[in-house]
Formats: C-alpha cells, structure tokens, sequence
C-alpha cells in the first residue's frame, strides 16, 4: 500500500466518491426511478446523471485551474450548481 | 429477444470485476495520489496540492501535444473511413479470392506495432528503402528524419497502411448483412451505383461505421509505438503526440507528480469522448429497435 | 434493349473493383515484401547496393537469431505472456459475457461502459502506475504480470466479442437443457461451450493478436527474465551499430505466428471484426 502514496485528502475524495455510488444503488433499490429523456435528447437515469456530472466537474476543475488564480472553492460551488442542473434537466 | 431480470448474473461478472478491477482501479488511484504530490526518489512524498495541475495546463508543451493529437486523429478519419469503404465496396464477394483478399488485408493488423514502425524506418529511408530510394530518383527531396513536414506524412501513411484494412473488415462485414432481395430491387427500379450505395449500402453499415470511426478515433489518440519507433517524436518535437509525450515524463524522466496529472487529464478526455460516442451507439440502437 | 448497357456498366463497375482492390493490395504488400527481401541479404548488400531481389541470398540473418539465447528467448517469452494472456481472458470473460447477453441486472449498462472505457484507456497512462504495481507486489519481471497487464484490454474485448456471439444461440436452448435437469455448470460446459466453438476461436484469436503487437507495457514491464522480442528489437534498433538484416529477419518472424493463425480464422475474421468492435 505504501507505494500508492496516500493522502488524507485523496483518500476522502475516494471515500465520497464510494459512499455516493453505495448511496445510489441503495436509493435505486428502494425507488428505482424511471427513465427520462431531457434537454439533451439522451435517455438518462439517476446513475447517468451523477455520471455527467461528476465527469462534468472534472473539467470544471481544470478550466478553473487553468483560468483563474482563485481558490478553488469557486470551482466547487460551480460543480454544484452545474449537478443541480444536470439532475434538474438533463 | 428480452432478456429476463436475474440478479445472480452478478456471480458470473464477478472475476471479470475483480480482475479489471486490480488492474484499472488500483492504478487509477495511484495516479489521483501522485497527481498531488512531489516526489523524491519514488518513495518519498510531499503534499504539493494544485501545482503540477497549473504548471501543464499553463506549459505550452501539453497544449502543442493534444493539438498535434486532434489534427493527427481527424486526419486519420478523413482518410481511413472513405477509403475502407471503397476497399470494402471492391471486394469480391464470394469464393477463393475473397479468402485470399481477406487474409492479405488482415496482415498488417497482425504485425507488432513497434515492427510497424520498423517496417516504413526501413522503406522510407532515401538510403536502404524503396520509397525513400523511389521518391529522391524522382527528384523529391523526401527524409522523415530531419523534415516535419515528411515526418507527419510518413506516419499518417503508415497509419492508413496499418489500420485501413480494420475500417475495410468492419464495412465488407456490414455489406455481407444486406440481403439480396435488396439489391433485386434496386435492378428493378433501375437504381445507379451511387444511389444503391446511398440508399441501400450505407444505412446498412452505419452501425459498424460507427465503430469503426470509435476505434480508429480512440486508437489513433492513443497512438505511441509506432512513431516513437519511425521518428522517436522528432524532428523537434514534430510528432510528439500525447501518449509519446506521456511517457516520456513518466518513464524518461520519471516525474511521477507531473506525468499523473497529465495522465489524469488525458483520462478525463479519453471518458468524455468514449461516453459521447457510446451514448450516441446507444441512441442510435434504440431508435432503430423501435422503428 | 435496356439489360446490355446495364450489364456492360456493372462490368466496367466490376473491373474498376478489381483495380482498387490490386491497388490497395499492392500498397500493403510491398513493404512487407521490403521487410522479407531485406532479412535475407547481407548488410553489405543493403547498404552498399539497391537491389529488388536479393543478388547473394543468405540465410545469416536468421541463423544470428536462432543462435543467439538473447534472440530467440524473446520470442519464448512472448509467447508465454500471450497464452497466459489468451487463457486467462477467456476463462473470465466466458461466464461475464454470458451474463451479459442473456440477462438483465442491476448496473448492467453501466459496468458494460467502464469495460469499453478501459479497452479505450491509453496505455501510457496505466505504464507508470503498472511498474510501481507489479514491482510492489514483486512480480516485476515475470510472464504473469505482462499476462495480467494486457488483461487490462483483453478481457473487455473477450467479453464483447464473445457476448456477440452468445446472442446468436437462442434462448431456447438453454431453457431446455434447464428442464432436462442439467446444472448450470454442466449445461455450460457440455452443451454451450461447443456450441459456441467458432465464437471462442476468434476471441481467442483476438488476444493473441493484441497481446502479441502491444509494445509499451510489455516492455515497461520486463528486464531480463521475460523480455518480449518486440522490446528487444526496440533496443536494437537505438543502439547505433544498426544490423539492419538482423533487425529485419526478427520483425519477419514476429510476422509469421500471425499469418499463420489468421489463415485459420479467414472465414470468420470478418464477423469477428465486426461483432467484437475491436
């Protein structure tokens, strides 16, 4: 495991990421929701949509990295305005 | 035909998970680990937060290298795709000399990449090669070693000779599925060449054009063996695509911090590309199914 | 009236074909041709003389190769990482691919796509994270961890191009094995298997052939003990003291294994490219 060189911040990131997949598939045993098509004309379910948004934020991240100097919390409440979208109407 | 809803098909994708698991997750945690730490002799490691991040997304060297990357793999397309499915459309349909056209096509596929590389060093050097040889006879200055212009020429080449006959096998597939009351039809109602291929031949193969143009899309972007084999990334840094460029700081010059982060953009890239092209498979498959 | 100019288009059309396909042809022969011409001159006669036909035709290239451990074991090793390769595929993905072509289940769509997005992953991505892996667990070196890293590509193409195939077999086979009172790991392996032959060949065929032109892992991989001929080729040719005859004896061998296997699977080559979306 040394190798792999982990960081408490990364190993969060990891967790989170875990949790929200385990939460997912729980809510989707529960209530499985139904498919929908939305404004970009593509069948999605709730997986689709964490899916898109989490690819999303990535390059969110980056542009903000390479455009500003600014903290990256900014990139962060934009991600989650972005997933508010995506699972509003996508 | 419907397929039934059995959870306990899980049991048999398990080895499949475990395996691709060990060797796609754990790596790609790595890479996210390093992509945020400084290292000193691959053991240790400091917390170095956004740097490598910011550092490529302002070096102008990443930026040169996913821009030769796009143009090299769109040029590829434009080429590839028209002339598999001419070769496609010409070959024989039946008998021994589709065998024989068959088995000539697939060689190239079936030779190592870096021998592929081997092969157009050899045949285009003005020295020893015959197209070097042929082409400075004729009067063209022609050396993929010093010449970028020849170099991206001598590559593109050797990739439509490698992987042209892949687009061809896909689309002579795709043909080899249209019935033949179809093309009866076509005689009846007097139909021209270009409109039987228009109407009747190409629907017919959209669905393995589109794999074709994923895979040679998606292949073309990753491509590294066969010219770092042909130019090693020269001259300069000419054909220095992504992946050449890659591992020349991951495993020349062993950053580890600076090659992760660049890993993990190229992955992120790689994801939304592949995602894109197979939601549009998808789509397609769908809308098809219910018409 | 209106049949004879149709025919003699069609004709015409026809003839054209066979240029294109003469053309196209010829155009993927004579570098390979290049290549098997040169393995058997002399490097005196490749460089010193530019001759169509090899005026001093020799065998010396090769008998360097096959007397030379540190040649010839390239190919051994090659060939061990790729079987392991092919077998190891296979016996993971057949159950997988079953899975996936006969039932629906929780995420099925979504573990289908992370298979296609690690047969779409670069290699240079995974070389470092691999070297720092396999020397961790100290397999570093050995046929098992080529075998294991190429799994990275192989084992989702198995799967696709297998559960291709499965799709074809109707479903009412199995019921009716079902009903016969056969288990399923019986039915699978009596009846479904062979069923499914052809479908297991050109798989098979499939991850020989991507473990066996892969260079970058391979090579990043390995040292000494189980050094694949491709990256002994690689060192050679950056070495300066270029043997260009050699080099091109070792690249035709590397062709033959392929040539040889492909005319066994000629006649299903096409539906394999086609269903495996390789």
């Amino acid at each position: 495991m040394e190798w792999m060189a982990w960081t408490l911040p990364t190993a969060l990131f990891f967790v989170t990421i875990a949790l929200t997949l385990a939460g997912m598939s729980l809510l989707h045993l529960k209530y499985p929701g139904t498919p929908r098509t939305g404004i970009l004309g593509i069948e999605t379910m709730r997986g689709d949509r964490l899916f898109i948004s989490l690819l999303g934020s990535g390059f969110i991240n980056l542009a903000w990295i390479g455009l500003t100097d600014a903290s990256q919390y900014g990139a962060l409440v934009i991600c989650g305005l972005f997933a508010f979208c995506v699972f509003r109407w996508v | 035909m419907e397929k039934t809803v059995n959870q306990r098909a899980w049991l048999l994708v398990i080895p499949v998970l475990i395996l691709v698991a060990f060797s796609s997750i754990i790596p790609m945690m790595t890479v996210v680990n390093y992509s945020f730490q400084d290292s000193f002799g691959g053991n240790e490691f400091f917390w170095v937060g956004l740097e490598w991040y910011r550092e490529l997304l302002h070096s102008e060297r990443l930026w040169d290298a996913f821009g030769r990357q796009l143009l090299f793999s769109f040029i590829i397309l434009l080429i590839e795709i028209p002339l598999g499915i001419l070769v496609a459309l010409s070959m024989p349909k039946k008998g021994f000399a589709a065998s024989i056209c068959l088995v000539l096509m697939s060689l190239p596929l079936l030779i190592p990449y870096n021998v592929v590389g081997t092969i157009w060093q050899v045949f285009g050097r003005a020295d020893i090669g015959l197209l070097g040889r042929a082409l400075s006879d004729l009067g063209i200055s022609y050396n993929y070693s010093q010449n970028a212009f020849d170099a991206w020429a001598t590559v593109i080449m050797m990739d439509v000779w490698h992987w042209t006959s892949l687009v061809a096998l896909l689309s002579y597939a795709g043909l080899r599925s249209i019935p033949s009351a179809y093309y009866q039809a076509a005689k009846i109602d007097q139909a021209g060449r270009w409109s039987v291929f228009r109407h009747i031949e190409l629907p017919k193969m959209r669905g393995v054009l589109m794999i074709a143009i994923l895979l040679r899309f998606m292949d073309s972007f990753m491509i590294y063996t066969e010219p770092f084999v042909l130019t090693g990334g020269g001259p300069g840094n000419a054909t220095t695509f992504l992946s050449i460029d890659l591992v020349k700081m991951a495993l020349g010059q062993f950053d580890l911090g600076p090659a992760a982060a660049f890993s993990l953009m190229y992955f992120l890239v790689i994801l939304l590309i592949s995602y894109v092209f197979y939601t549009v498979m998808i789509t397609a498959d769908k809308n098809e199914a219910n018409r | 009236m209106s049949d004879k100019p149709a025919k003699r288009k069609r004709r015409s059309g026809s003839r054209l074909s066979i240029l294109v396909m003469i053309a196209y042809l010829a155009f993927l022969l004579v570098p390979i041709y290049w290549l098997v011409i040169m393995s058997f001159k002399s490097n005196a006669e490749i460089l010193g003389m530019f001759t169509l036909f090899p005026e001093n035709f020799t065998l010396d290239n090769y008998r360097t190769i096959f007397g030379d451990p540190s040649w010839y074991m390239g190919y051994v090793n090659s060939f061990i990482y790729v079987s392991l390769n092919t077998v190891i595929s296979l016996l993971v993905a057949l159950p997988a691919a079953y899975a996936f072509s006969r039932f629906r289940f929780f995420g099925d769509n979504h573990l289908f796509f992370w298979l296609l997005t690690n047969r779409m992953a670069p290699p240079a991505v995974f070389a470092l994270p691999f070297f720092q892996l396999y020397s961790s667990v100290s397999l570093f070196d050995t046929h098992i961890a080529v075998a294991l890293a190429h799994c990275l590509f192989n084992v989702p193409l198995a799967v696709w191009i297998l559960e291709g195939f499965m799709r074809g077999v109707p479903r009412e086979i199995d019921e009716t094995a079902f009903i016969d009172g056969y288990g399923f790991t019986r039915f699978f392996t009596r009846i479904f298997i062979p069923m499914i032959a052809p479908g297991i060949g050109v798989t098979a065929f499939f991850c020989f052939m991507f473990s066996w032109v892969e260079l970058l892992l391979s090579r990043t991989l390995t040292s000494v003990e189980a050094k694949p001929i491709t990256a002994i080729m690689t060192r050679t040719v950056s070495a300066s003291g270029l043997d260009w005859g050699v080099l091109a004896a070792a690249g035709v061998l590397t062709i033959i294994p392929g040539a040889i296997v492909i005319y066994f699977v000629r006649n299903h080559i096409a539906k394999g490219f086609a269903l495996g979306r390789v």
